[in-house]
């Protein structure tokens, strides 16, 4: 799904509610894990944030303004 | 040798002020070296030695203060929409989203994006980068670490007056919550005001119990049912028996008619294993075992007394303190009685009287803990006076191996559910003991102080690394154990096994044994039995006294006359040198006045 700086879902393929909740709650990891790569080194920036469960994996790429998140079900 | 510097002082100048002046050095002593005394050592060369250059460190630990926690949810709602977009209607969230489609920017940044995470994604179908290469390796684990246990939690009674924490359950599945009974076990001495509640905490929240249950009377054991974990059988300290449902709240859900009940307080509620999952029972220092089927408290299923003479008599029972039951051996429970004798019994023996199988007694004073291996169920554990005993189902003259005496009682006991040679034991002085029988034997492996009062009672979670301890002021403390006393140790099964075997056989060895003595001595007494005229007289302790005392001194006598002979025959020795005649003499002196000593003794003890 694709997310503005605000958080809010531009296009989304999963259902409503789940994608506001993903919207948020990535939103607001994104945003901490691009300060805490800045705080270590001013001149670093995030690139790619990939978060692994044990049911799926969450891929976010970060941008200006907006966040492609995608999840994907390994092939395990 | 001393250095010393005389000086006089006037007595009408003591107490003057010092008047400090001047004066030449002068040389009192003047110790030159003695190279002699250089030659005692020997000089080392090249000399080691550590250096060290950095700023010296000291080490400081405090405790921070309690922080009170507080656990709040928050509710999320749809946010972020500017103002003009209301998020409920759905035709001006479309619009705003085509509306955002159509900037260029985000046409741009979403290609770009969307390239990186395709190139992600095709790595993860390639390949699984989490997949176990080396499962083989974690097998050879060699535990050296030394063992250790720290506390994890501890909940305080939160009532001003505080109460003993007399029984602990877990929740049966997930061990996230703890079930504590308060009850003030001195006869009569419970304090004004002392409030009847038990709790139920979460592991996660020591600030505030979760679930308060309100008895009439006090509980004094208090467990979970393995099957509904819901529900919750108590014992309370009037000798009722009380079942809870959490799901219905904290008053009593059940609560057994008082004329049938115990007479005691309940020392021993256990759920037993049916169909129904309702039914219990419990047994109580009134000397009776009572079953319970929980959905018709009104009155017990089945009565038995705990009489040792087998006559059902009320008056000769033996108080019960302690109940054991096993799954895995569904008709037979033990008792762990006041008298500190353990009966066993089986439940599905016709007469009453059969009921009672067999009895073990070893302990001085109640029994508190009464428990079987879970791995080796024929051996059991028993916890009383100042010892913790193991005993074998075999031998029941003894128990077939203990702990020395401690110096402080020692209230509960437990196995650990993983290892077969672990079990914890907790005493009064507020001490948890862990022993380890294939590690120490004399001692135990671990002993920590969990706080300045006694513990009252142990309880050992599923997977043997949690151990919660409940002490005299309520406060319940729940600690982890290391790693090496919770894992399975290889071949520690066959060393239990065999330790169980070898110490069962020798005590099965001093059981014939002293059977064998014992029945020679009646075999002496039956043959003395056709004189019993000439016994009688002897049996007079007077006469006896006299006997033992000419004894005595007949052994006394012969023994000096045999020193005088010696003595005799060492004097007339002279050609031997001097030094060792005149050792000779002393040893003549020596005897001569051990001799003076012996013959004044008897004439002291002489005079009665």
């Amino acid at each position: 799904m694709v997310v503005n700086a605000e958080g809010i879902p531009i296009r989304t393929t999963l259902d409503n509610s789940t994608t506001v909740q993903y919207a948020g709650l990535l939103h607001q990891l994104t945003m901490k894990a691009k300060s805490t790569v800045r705080d270590i080194d001013p001149q670093n920036d995030l690139t790619f944030l990939r978060i692994r469960s044990k049911k799926h994996e969450i891929m976010v790429a970060p941008d200006k303004e907006y966040l492609l998140i995608a999840i994907q079900n390994p092939c395990e | 040798m001393e250095i010393v510097y005389v000086y006089v002082k006037k007595r009408s100048e003591f107490g003057k002020q010092c008047n400090f002046s001047d004066r030449q050095a002068e040389l009192n002593i003047d110790i030159p070296p003695n190279p002699e005394l250089a030659k005692q050592f020997v000089e080392r060369n090249p000399v080691d030695t550590g250096i060290q250059c950095s700023t010296s460190m000291s080490e400081h630990e405090a405790n921070t203060e309690r922080f009170e926690m507080e656990t709040r949810g928050v509710n999320h709602i749809e946010g972020g929409w500017p103002k003009d977009v209301n998020p409920l209607e759905l035709e001006q969230t479309i619009r705003f989203r085509k509306k955002v489609e159509k900037d260029e920017n985000y046409v741009n940044t979403i290609m770009r994006l969307g390239s990186i995470v395709e190139h992600c994604i095709k790595q993860n179908n390639a390949i699984d980068i989490y997949q176990e290469y080396f499962d083989d390796e974690d097998a050879v684990e060699v535990m050296e670490e030394a063992p250790s246990a720290k506390t994890v939690n501890v909940f305080r009674d939160p009532q001003e007056i505080k109460r003993p924490a007399t029984h602990i359950s877990l929740h049966p599945d997930g061990n996230r919550k703890l079930a504590v009974a308060y009850s003030c076990l001195n006869f009569q001495r419970a304090p004004e005001g002392m409030s009847n509640e038990s709790y139920i905490w979460d592991l996660e929240n020591p600030n505030r119990p979760e679930i308060v249950l309100k008895p009439s009377s006090p509980l004094v054991t208090l467990e979970y049912n393995p099957k509904d974990s819901h529900v919750l059988l108590a014992g309370c300290y009037n000798g009722q028996i009380a079942c809870w449902d959490t799901r219905k709240g904290s008053l009593v859900a059940e609560l057994s008619t008082i004329e049938f009940s115990h007479r005691d307080p309940v020392y021993g509620t256990i759920w037993l294993q049916s169909k129904t999952g309702t039914e219990c029972f419990s047994a109580s220092t009134d000397g009776q075992v009572m079953w319970w089927d929980v959905r018709k408290m009104s009155e017990p299923t089945e009565v038995v007394i705990m009489d040792i003479t087998k006559k059902e008599q009320l008056e000769h029972a033996l108080g019960a303190t302690s109940l054991e039951f096993e799954a895995t051996l569904p008709t037979k429970f033990m008792v762990g009685t006041e008298q500190g004798i353990v009966i066993s019994c089986n439940r599905k023996a016709k007469t009453p009287a059969e009921k009672i199988v067999c009895t073990f007694s070893g302990h001085h004073g109640p029994i508190y803990a009464l428990q079987r291996n879970p791995f080796y169920p024929k051996n059991f554990l028993t916890v009383g006076d100042w010892t913790a005993r193991i005993w074998s189902e075999d031998s029941r003259e003894s128990s077939i191996m203990w702990t020395k005496y401690h110096m402080a009682y020692l209230t509960d006991g437990a196995w650990s559910p993983v290892r077969p040679a672990v079990f914890f034991t907790t005493k009064m002085d507020g001490t948890l003991d862990i022993w380890d029988f294939v590690f120490k034997q004399c001692d135990p492996a671990l002993s920590l102080k969990v706080c300045d009062e006694a513990l009252f009672c142990l309880r050992v979670q599923d997977n043997g690394c949690f151990i919660a301890c409940g002490s005299q002021l309520g406060t319940t403390t729940l600690l982890e154990v290391s790693n090496g006393l919770c894992t399975l140790q290889r071949n520690e099964k066959n060393m239990v096994s065999s330790i169980f075997e070898r110490e069962t056989r020798r005590e099965k060895i001093l059981e014939t044994r002293h059977r064998e003595m014992r029945l020679k001595e009646k075999g002496k007494a039956e043959g003395k039995d056709s004189h019993p005229r000439e016994e009688k007289p002897a049996l007079n302790l007077e006469q006896l006294v006299t006997e033992a005392e000419e004894e005595f001194f007949d052994v006394i006598f012969t023994e000096l006359k045999r020193r005088e002979a010696e003595a005799m025959k060492e004097k007339p020795k002279p050609l031997k040198p001097p030094s060792l005649e005149t050792e000779d003499e002393v040893e003549g002196e020596e005897q001569g006045k051990e001799e003076r000593d012996r013959e004044e003794s008897p004439t002291l003890e002489g005079q009665p």
